[in-house]
């Protein structure tokens, strides 16, 4: 398959002065990266650096600019994701996209199975080289398993079975531990050092910087969309790596200023959702920003649509300013002066078709009515009045919200719940997605909100956005609260022990 | 339903999951579970008409199902795509008259049969047509089809009928007719469904409809021609409503305007007790005939055991809510099994 597999010195695969933009925004600026045959390479960089533009870029899905693409020295245009996997490049992505009514050996040779005569799928055969893929993998999955119900990490298992399948050269794996256990992310550890001993060249994007250092032999780092260096991990602190990748003060990304905390403003006592949270308690004081970190999946959404009524409560009590909370009613929460802004602003957060005048205005609905009718007028400076609070960037307040960029669409949630004049105030993801200066300006604002005796709980995965901001921090795994650590003991490491469960 | 030998496991073998067999037996379990239902019934009602499963009591039962069986064949690949076709009824009704007509001027029996289907076909076409292409959702399309068929066929209609006397003999006989109590309508829709399960299990364009059904965005990333097998599974539904419009006219000889009005709703009982799921990407062939053979026996059941036949229509609402019901409990239960083995893993 790989006649250069004793890791001669020619890359596999190979960026030359990329350049990609989207209208305005220059996503890639001169990037090179090349990958050689049974190397694991790193790319690092922080969200909107410009990774997932790249790995696009290597897949086929974007085609750039300017620069080349070389596949074995040659130039290679991909005209689309097909040609990428002809190649032999195969994406791996952090929650894999499969078949859940079919089995694990369909998923895998779904439009590719072995035939017998007149066509007919060869189920046995299909069922033998799944078993062998496994076998490669040093895996033990039941190829006749529907995958359905198989755990994030075993549809990853299956989707670079998938990859073997197409005798994929490069895998490009997104991300791929971020939603996974310890024991898992060792497991898949075993199985990227087996596919480099096989030759296979890997390309690995991870946030915890634990693993680059753990399993990577080079690392690329890129910022705002420019190429920093490529060097070998071997001889680099942590530190040399963060300061490639971030490359600017962390105090002008995080401006969190000190602030006295006041009385409880948010009390949670032994929430428990059954099978979702157990025995979640907390509180949140005026003034103070209060970090939920975890893991995908570990509950800390959960608990906000719990306290905020959203998901009903099987035991426990939510308390703000010492009232108690109806249980599964968010016009009680509100009412009570609690605002929740979702992780997920296109689907939970925002009328996509709707103005911007009328997306802020909702939460107002029953403060701007008059006598029960809409009052246009009222809900309009209303509106404009928080848009220039926040400066949202936007032609004409009437525009329709998708017509905004996401870190604008993030402002008018914020906008939109920050109308109500809210004593309690629980953001969800608040920066994913959105470019560096955006994310200051969110940054900016969480804080002076806290300044004005705002109790804030900011769920986010973005470890350094945690650290930077929070005064204390809870970390969640498996549902549970595992720890809570202050301001000045919170580090990756403290936080990521307790979010894998790896209790330090 | 696996083809995998049974030898001893060696120790490199990976064991077969108690999930994975968890899974099988449910999916066998509910064909199994309508069968059951169905034999049930057919024992009370002859224990009480000891007349019912009569050499012609059996033939009834047969020809009565064979055609909502046929319908609901392709009424399931549509399903199994995550789609509908409600314009079966029309498409029935509007071939049944055609191959009628065609056969009332002196037509070979054949080629009546086989206008039906091309007819079928055509309708099918357009429906699939709509929804690959247009990107309509397929309820929508389809009730606008089952009112534009079935407005042509009024019109072209209007107050005629056709008859059993104006069809040639050897037609006529057919449709009665058969090998002892088993029907020759029945035969044809048996080798019909024998074989739409032989392709969907055996071969790629039937593997493909299950996997668009199940994740279509998967489908699409795995190369799958998504737009064509929709439209292939709309135009088989449609060719099938077309034959099933021709043994139609077979066996009651009689179709007016109204012919197969309402008829979707009883199909898309029969798949949706027959296990196929609403959603895509799960169900049988097999389970959709045995929901249309469990649904039209109860037509024949009730009047054998004097119960009034206005019951009907309540008691396939019964079985249909009921299928729901259980479909649902199993896939919680199905869920948190998985869930524990996985938990029992990692």
């Amino acid at each position: 398959m790989t006649d250069r597999s004793d890791a001669g010195p020619a890359p596999v695969l190979a960026l030359k002065d990329i350049s990609k933009s989207f209208g305005a925004v220059r996503a890639l600026r001169d990037v090179s990266l090349e990958l050689f045959p049974g190397e694991v390479h790193a790319l690092a960089g922080e969200n909107g650096a410009g990774k997932s533009t790249l790995i696009k870029t290597l897949a086929g899905v974007h085609r750039p600019d300017a620069g080349q693409v070389l596949l074995d020295g040659e130039p290679t245009v991909f005209h689309g994701p097909a040609d990428a996997r002809d190649a032999g490049i195969a994406v791996i992505y952090q929650e894999p996209t499969l078949f859940p009514d079919l089995s694990i050996a369909e998923n895998i040779f779904m439009g590719r199975q072995p035939r017998r005569a007149l066509g007919r799928i060869d189920h046995k055969a299909t069922h033998a080289a799944t078993l062998a893929l496994m076998e490669r993998l040093g895996v033990e999955l039941d190829p006749d398993r529907p995958a359905r119900g198989l755990s994030i990490a075993d549809q990853q298992i299956v989707e670079i079975a998938k990859a073997l399948s197409f005798d994929a050269r490069v895998l490009i794996m997104d991300e791929p531990t971020a939603a996974l256990t310890g024991s898992e992310v060792a497991r898949l550890f075993k199985v990227v050092r087996t596919l480099r001993e096989q030759g296979s060249a890997v390309l690995f994007i991870s946030h915890r910087l634990e693993e680059i250092f753990q399993i990577c032999r080079r690392v690329t780092t890129l910022r705002d969309g420019a190429w920093i260096s490529s060097e070998p991990v071997e001889g680099m602190t942590e530190e040399d790596l963060v300061r490639r990748m971030v490359g600017r003060d962390l105090d002008e990304l995080y401006p969190k200023q000190d602030v006295q905390a006041g009385e409880v403003a948010l009390s949670v006592r032994r929430l428990t959702r059954e099978g979702v949270f157990t025995d979640v308690s907390f509180d949140v004081r005026r003034g103070e920003i209060v970090g939920l970190a975890g893991l995908v999946g570990a509950g800390r959404t959960e608990v906000a649509r719990a306290v905020f009524g959203v998901d009903r409560r099987d035991a426990g009590e939510v308390e703000v300013d010492g009232r108690k909370l109806a249980n599964g009613a968010p016009s009680a929460a509100m009412a009570a002066g609690l605002a929740l802004v979702p992780e997920d602003r296109r689907a939970q957060g925002l009328v996509m078709d709707m103005s911007i005048e009328r997306n802020i205005g909702l939460t107002g609905l029953r403060t701007t009515a008059r006598a029960g009718l809409m009052d246009r007028g009222a809900e309009r400076s209303r509106s404009l009045d928080w848009a220039v609070k926040l400066q949202v960037k936007y032609a004409r307040i009437a525009d329709t919200v998708n017509t905004l960029s996401g870190g604008n669409q993030q402002k008018v949630v914020l906008a939109k719940w920050l109308a109500t004049g809210p004593k309690v105030l629980i953001v969800d993801e608040p920066t994913r997605g959105i470019d560096v200066g955006t994310k200051a300006e969110v940054h900016r604002l969480l804080s002076r909100l806290a300044a004005d005796g705002v109790a804030v709980l900011m769920i986010s995965s973005d470890l350094p956005e945690i650290l930077g901001m929070a005064d204390r921090v809870l970390v969640m795994h498996e549902g549970r609260l595992t720890a809570e650590i202050a301001r000045t003991d919170a580090t990756e490491e403290t936080v990521m022990a307790a979010a894998t469960g790896r209790a330090a | 339903m696996t083809v995998t030998a049974p030898n001893p496991a060696p120790a490199a073998e990976v064991p077969r999951s108690s999930g994975t067999r968890l899974v099988d037996r449910v999916f066998r379990m509910r064909e199994l579970a309508i069968l059951v239902v169905f034999l049930v019934m057919i024992v009370i009602t002859q224990i009480g008409n000891s007349d019912f499963l009569s050499e012609q009591g059996i033939k009834d039962l047969l020809l009565n199902a064979t055609i909502l069986v046929l319908v609901a064949t392709g009424q399931s690949l549509v399903v199994i795509t995550r789609n509908v076709d409600l314009s079966v009824g029309s498409t029935l009704g509007i071939s049944a008259f055609a191959a009628g007509t065609y056969l009332q001027g002196g037509g070979d029996s054949a080629v009546a049969v086989l206008l039906a289907v091309l007819l079928g076909v055509g309708c099918g076409l357009v429906n699939g047509l709509l929804v690959s292409l247009g990107q309509v959702p397929a309820l929508v399309v389809t009730l606008g089809t089952l009112y534009i068929i079935r407005g042509i066929d009024s019109i072209w209609v209007g107050s005629r009928q056709i008859t059993a006397a104006g069809l040639p003999d050897e037609f006529v006989d057919f449709g009665s007719g058969g090998i002892s109590a088993v029907p020759y309508l029945a035969l044809i829709a048996l080798a019909v469904l024998v074989a739409t399960a032989y392709y969907l299990k055996h071969f790629g364009g039937g593997r493909e409809l299950y996997a668009l059904g199940s994740n279509p965005e998967a489908a699409r990333l795995a190369g799958i021609p998504v737009r064509r097998r929709i439209l292939a599974a709309y135009t088989f539904c449609g060719a099938l409503a077309g034959l099933a419009g021709a043994l139609y006219l077979a066996r009651f000889g009689n179709v007016d305007s109204g012919t197969g009005n309402g008829y979707e709703l009883t199909v898309v009982s029969a798949v949706v007790v027959g296990g196929v799921v609403f959603t895509g990407g799960s169900g049988s062939v097999y389970g959709a005939a045995l929901g249309a053979l469990l649904l039209t026996s109860v037509n024949s059941v009730l009047p054998a055991l004097g119960v009034s036949s206005v019951w009907v229509l309540a008691i396939n609402g019964i079985l249909l809510i009921l299928a729901i019901a259980v479909d649902r409990i199993v896939a919680l239960r199905v869920a948190t099994a998985l869930k524990k083995r996985n938990a029992r893993h990692g």
